[in-house]
């Protein structure tokens, strides 16, 4: 009966209804958080820049350059994958983005006969390769949402270990850069070996530089810093892509699900008319058939 | 002439102004940076830093190792852990010192700078 279906589309609309308010709400949130995230991003830049510049200045005066961290390995024969996903889902295809890019550059440095070592963030990351039986060597949930140095720190302290045992041969990176808030790009940067850092001969007064103590102590406890620096910004970067691509996500889901409401209460209101003119009908043919007889 | 001083953590940047004079302790000691110093680069080990400002103001922050840069009358001080006086929370400090100094450990070295912090924080935070 007509007025069955009414019932049905209702529930219907107001289901829709109760979903809307709650993808708009985390799409008001996320907003929020991805300003926030840009906030922190730029105020870590000051400490990766001068730290940079200050071991631009040591390797002028011609210290570290045997430095362990920028051995260059003969032969690649096992490449380290740290790869930065979200913790919680909803975020679009923020996530299976990075993983997918993560996965065809390890079977890619596997077809070179290289072999891999995983070192995920997030639990996204974690459940993907673990379903597929992939080898992770370390796993870190809860801090990709808002990085802290001390998370960065922890991360790296792994990552260096492995690299200065010799037990990998390369770290690759593989995160989402943060454009702008429209746009986020999926990339694998090489990490390890760190890039011998330019050192810039013309920059005459480096040379008169007093050091306390040797440059080459100082380049030691410099370079972990340098490290760290590195890697808490690529998951500030991915933090406030996550973020921009969750918003995004809940903003088209909250669209449709307008769209939906639009329609289906379309659906019910006719529904609802139809009824009404049928009873009318049924009424007036009663009324009808009563007078003729 | 004034010094261009900037503190710099991780997460943020601490301070940054002009100064007079700026206090540090390198690895191998104290030291003191006025205008016109040469270019230097230097370990920090845990020590407060002393920023004495144009205005005659003394800014003081407890530095948990770092790196001190000085070029051109510019002076850098970059840092894991760092916190301004204003920004330590006196009674944690000493509850957190106490604490360190009931199980205290000689052999360990990490133990050994972690008490060495809780007092440096404590210190600066009664002044």
């Amino acid at each position: 009966m007509a007025g069955g279906q009414e019932k049905v589309l209702k529930r219907r609309v107001k289901s829709i209804q109760s979903t809307k308010k709650i993808t708009r709400a985390m799409e008001l949130i996320a907003a929020t958080r991805v300003v926030k995230a840009q906030q922190r991003a730029l105020a870590a830049r000051p400490y990766a820049e001068q730290i940079t510049e200050v071991i631009q200045h040591l390797s002028a005066a011609g210290a570290g350059k045997e430095h362990p961290l920028l051995r260059q390995a003969d032969s690649v024969d096992k490449v380290a994958f740290v790869v930065i996903t979200s913790d919680r889902g909803l975020a679009g295809a923020y996530n299976t983005s990075v993983i997918r890019a993560a996965e065809r550059d390890l079977q890619g440095a596997q077809s070179e006969g290289a072999d891999y070592s995983l070192v995920l963030i997030g639990k996204k990351a974690a459940g993907y390769f673990n379903f597929r039986n992939y080898r992770i060597d370390a796993q870190f949930t809860g801090m990709s949402d808002t990085p802290a140095f001390e998370h960065a720190k922890e991360v790296a302290g792994v990552i260096t270990e492995a690299f200065l045992e010799g037990d990998v041969d390369q770290v690759r990176l593989v995160y989402t850069r943060f454009l702008s808030v429209a746009s986020q790009r999926v990339v694998v940067r090489r990490f390890m070996p760190l890039q011998a850092v330019p050192s810039q001969e013309s920059d005459g007064p480096s040379a008169d530089y007093e050091f306390e103590p040797a440059p080459g102590e100082i380049f030691d406890r410099l370079l972990p810093r340098y490290v760290e620096a590195r890697l808490l910004a690529a998951m500030l970067d991915a933090a406030a892509s996550e973020h921009a691509a969750r918003q995004r996500a809940m903003k088209s889901a909250t669209d449709n699900a307008e769209e939906l409401e639009t329609k289906l209460s379309r659906a019910m209101n006719r529904a609802r008319q139809d009824s009404i003119t049928s009873e009318i009908m049924e009424i007036v043919g009663g009324a009808e058939a009563m007078s003729h007889s | 002439m004034t010094l261009q001083v900037e503190l710099v953590s991780p997460e943020e940047v601490l301070y940054s102004g002009e100064a007079d004079m700026v206090i540090a302790r390198t690895t191998d000691g104290e030291i003191a940076f006025m205008t016109g110093h040469a270019p230097f680069i230097g370990s920090l080990g845990v020590g407060a830093v002393t920023i004495r400002t144009s205005e005659g103001d003394d800014v003081r922050a407890a530095v948990h190792e770092g790196f001190v840069e000085v070029t051109d009358n510019r002076v850098t001080i970059l840092s894991d852990i760092a916190e301004l006086v204003g920004d330590i929370d006196a009674t944690r400090a000493r509850r957190a010192l106490e604490e360190l100094d009931r199980e205290r450990d000689v052999d360990d070295a990490e133990a050994e700078t972690a008490l060495r912090r809780a007092r440096l924080r404590v210190e600066l935070a009664d002044e």
